[in-house]
């Protein structure tokens, strides 16, 4: 990648002085080399250093901003084809779109509609990202106030969607000072579209057909002075798509391409494969998807994928083990136990809160697994439920000896039983029978 | 200056998996299926050969099975028919291949007999002109004889049977080695797992080209990510010349239709639940065939249809 870590090393001070956190100057320069630090990791490179290393510790496809503030959204910086490899990092921004050309209350209704699709899934949100609106009318001042009508319904942040540079002008004086991504500029209009996000300081789309004139195309716009690109590569079937965002993915990471070193956006139209070909771009390199319509039924997986895609490999989503009171239990509420593997915890506990009655959770740290995988792997044990009993403090909030196990590990009752002398109640196999279950506890 | 595109050489290749034998070669089949026999991941003909896209299979039951409302729906009433239902899935939905799972053998349930199983499996014979991948019930001592006699029914059908486990491989290999048949050699979510297996399985003296791999596969949100990793790894290090695991991969996507979200009326932001649950199976299909799956087991046909549509034009990309 760019520089080796001996071509880096000849830049850095060389006083090994372990501040950043490498016990040699050299080792941070592999570390360099690998994209596993960042330079200003280091207090002490000069500003010549800085320039010399600049394209070697960039990173080989640009993080571009979307948007300003909490809602902010960063797409790119990838370093791996395959997220066994690490991981992938910043997860495809998904985006609903509304048109102009709808009358002024669908318009709201619409922006209104895809702001309000979030939810909580395993303790992480998720959301749409962005919302797109398309200059359909021909009208620069319709589209602008098309802008300020979704902006009046919605904080995300924008794509304006437009090839004519004067809908694109009008639209910025209402939202440009937001950061929108101005889509796109094409051969034909790229002058005016590059000066109008250099002037409002918004990344900006560019669309071409083919990798080559792409890349020409990206040239010409960084050229020009914007460096915040984000490559369109068109409406095309499947196998092309993936084929085309494969080879930028390779490109860039393989063979350090910096021409188009930049992330990859794709636009869904509208048709019954519509669901296929986001769900294709959030796994194989698309860093945007902008869906033409948005159906909640399909969007809800495709946000589930996106989850799965873009964890950590190596660590499953988990959440802290401990006592958990659900709701406002007393000495004589029931304690039930599960485990730390997120999926599961929050599959729990929304269970519980279900059935209305308070009770004590208590969380086991499997490391991260979930029940039956921790049961068969041998990594939740009558042993450990014994230890956390007895030290979690939770006996002295109890008026009772009781403990629900799950329905799955019926198998550790006995011994459990032997090794608390609680009494061991088990629960249904599945937690959404808890709710009928509890009615039936004393 | 004009950018070539990055191929990817690689030196494996995955064995070629013919199901179904027609009436020139002895059996009764109408159609064969080929899974397997590429160079390259799946869908990448631009990096090496790529002659055979992923095929879909549709499950059916012995007896009827307890499916969520809206398979049910979707289905229609031939849940207790297993020749109907197997008609439909050929005919109205286009399935490949029909995967009949003999669940109503189970000693803990229905407790049929391997005689009552093998009618089943002949009505399916000849309802469908497909190739058949036929599951036991998995309790292996009932296993060994119900393939012993449905084995013999499929004798000259070229067909599939399964699954061999890492305990439990050796009765249902002789059955698939007797009778000619393929088998799906099932392994646990983890790559060594799966090369174990196959290593048993060979050394037993199944043939290499008649072992498809099941890795196991989590449905979306509960285990897909384990999965989607798995099976890539697997599909890599084939690619990279490891020969005991250049087999053609099976995953069941049916299993998408455990998790609950697939399935509940009221879920926040999550939009009408009879679309929901076959999108749901669907992105759990892509996405097991983006990362290597070669043969399918699904279950609803609209989810059938969106695998269908997406193989058709991912196929033809390079
Ligand atoms: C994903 C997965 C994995 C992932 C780990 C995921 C994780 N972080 O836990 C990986 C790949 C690492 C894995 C590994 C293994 N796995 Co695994 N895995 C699965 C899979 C596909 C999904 C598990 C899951 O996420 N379930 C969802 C969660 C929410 O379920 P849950 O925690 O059990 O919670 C539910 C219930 O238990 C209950 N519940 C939970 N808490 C409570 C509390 C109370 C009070 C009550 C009443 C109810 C209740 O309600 C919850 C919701 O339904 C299942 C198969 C399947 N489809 O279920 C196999 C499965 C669990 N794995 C299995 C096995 C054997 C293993 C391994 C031992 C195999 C191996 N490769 O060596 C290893 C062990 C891990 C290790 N050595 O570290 C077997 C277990 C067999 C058994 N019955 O004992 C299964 C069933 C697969 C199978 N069919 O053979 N696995
Ligand atoms: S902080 Fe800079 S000078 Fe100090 S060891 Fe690290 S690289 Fe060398």
């Amino acid at each position: 990648m760019g520089l080796t870590a001996l071509e880096i090393y000849k830049h850095l001070p060389k006083k090994n002085c372990t501040e950043c956190g490498v016990p040699t100057c050299l080792a941070f320069a592999m570390q360099l080399a690998s994209l596993k630090v960042k330079l200003e990791a280091c207090p002490y490179v000069t500003e010549q250093a800085k320039a010399a290393l600049a394209a070697s510790s960039a990173p080989p496809i640009r993080l571009v901003k979307i948007g300003t503030g909490p809602n902010e959204v960063g797409i790119g910086d990838e370093v791996v084809l395959f997220r066994h490899d690490k991981t992938f990092f910043h997860p495809t921004a998904l985006a609903g779109m509304v048109l102009d050309t709808s009358p002024e209350a669908d318009i709201a209704a619409g922006a209104a509609g895809l702001n309000s699709l979030r939810t909580e899934r395993v303790g992480l949100m998720m959301k749409l990202d962005m919302i797109a609106v398309r200059a359909a009318a021909g009208d620069p001042a319709r589209f602008a106030h098309a802008v300020s009508v979704v902006r009046s319904k919605s904080d995300l942040p924008l794509v304006l969607v437009s090839d004519s540079a004067a809908a694109m002008e009008a639209g910025l004086k209402v939202a440009g000072k937001d950061r929108p991504l101005i889509h796109a500029a094409t051969a034909a209009n790229w002058e005016a579209m590059t000066k109008l996000a250099k002037d409002n300081k918004c990344p900006l789309a560019i669309t071409a057909p083919g990798l080559d004139a792409l890349s020409d195309l990206a040239a010409k716009v960084k050229g020009a002075g914007v460096e915040d690109i984000v490559l369109d590569i068109g409406e095309m079937p499947m196998g092309k798509a993936l084929e085309t965002l494969t080879a930028l993915r390779r490109l860039t990471i393989k063979k350090s391409n910096r021409a188009v070193g930049y992330p990859v956006l794709m636009l869904v139209k509208d048709d019954e494969l519509a669901p296929m070909r986001a769900a294709l771009g959030v796994m194989k390199y698309a860093s945007a998807v902008i869906l033409e319509r948005v159906d909640p039924a399909t969007l809800y997986p495709l946000m589930t994928l996106r989850q799965n895609i873009y964890t950590d490999p190596q660590k499953p989503i988990q959440v802290k083990a401990g006592i958990y009171e659900i709701g406002k239990p007393t000495d004589g509420s029931p304690l039930m136990f599960t485990t730390n593997f997120s999926l599961t915890f929050f599959t729990v506990q929304g269970d519980i809160e279900k059935s209305k009655s308070p009770a004590y959770l208590m969380v086991l740290d499997t490391e991260g697994l979930s029940v039956m995988t921790a049961f068969a792997a041998g990594k939740l044990t009558p042993e450990m439920v014994e230890k956390m009993l007895n030290e979690s403090g939770i006996k002295a909030r109890l008026g009772h000896r009781k403990l629900i196990i799950p329905g799955i590990v019926a198998r550790m009752s006995g011994k459990l039983c032997e090794l608390t002398s609680w009494e061991v109640v088990v629960g249904p196999r599945d937690s959404s029978g808890i709710p009928s279950f509890m009615k039936t506890w004393k | 200056m004009p950018i070539q595109f990055p191929a990817e050489k690689y030196t494996g290749r995955i064995a070629e998996i013919t199901l179904g034998a027609t009436k020139e070669e002895g059996g009764t089949r109408a159609r064969k299926v080929t899974v397997g026999g590429q160079a390259a991941l799946n869908f990448h003909g631009a990096d090496g050969a790529y002659p055979n896209p992923p095929a879909v299979a549709m499950e059916i039951y012995d007896v009827a099975p307890e499916l969520p409302e809206e398979v049910v729906r979707a289905l229609g009433p031939v849940l207790d028919r297993p020749a109907a239902w197997a008609r439909k899935c050929v005919e109205d939905w286009h399935a490949d291949l029909v995967c009949l799972k003999l669940k109503g053998t189970n000693p803990e349930a229905e407790n049929r007999s391997p005689e009552d199983a093998a009618r089943t499996v002949e009505e399916v014979l000849k309802a469908v002109g497909v190739p058949l991948v036929v599951y036991g019930s998995g309790a292996e001592e009932k296993d060994t004889r119900v393939m012993q006699v449905v084995g013999e029914l499929l004798k000259k059908e070229n067909c599939a049977i399964g699954q061999a486990e890492n305990e439990k491989y050796k009765s249902i290999s002789v059955a698939s080695m007797g009778f000619g048949q393929s088998l799906v050699a099932f392994s646990n979510l983890d790559i060594n797992l799966a090369k174990q297996l196959n290593i048993l399985l060979t050394d037993f003296g199944v043939k290499r080209e008649r072992i498809l791999m099941d890795p196991l596969l989590g449905g979306l949100g509960y285990g897909l990510d384990y999965s989607y990793s798995v099976i890539e790894r697997i599909r890599l290090a084939a690619l990279a010349g490891d020969t005991m695991l250049q087999n053609p991969i099976l995953v069941d996507t049916s299993i998408a239709w455990n998790a609950r979200e697939a399935t509940i009326g009221e879920l926040a932001a999550g939009g009408d639940a009879a679309r929901r649950g076959p999108a749901w199976e669907a992105t759990t299909g892509i996405a097991s065939m983006v990362a290597g799956a070669d043969l399918l087991v699904m279950r609803h046909p609209e989810a059938v249809k969106m695998v269908k549509g997406a193989i058709a034009e991912l196929k033809g990309g390079a």
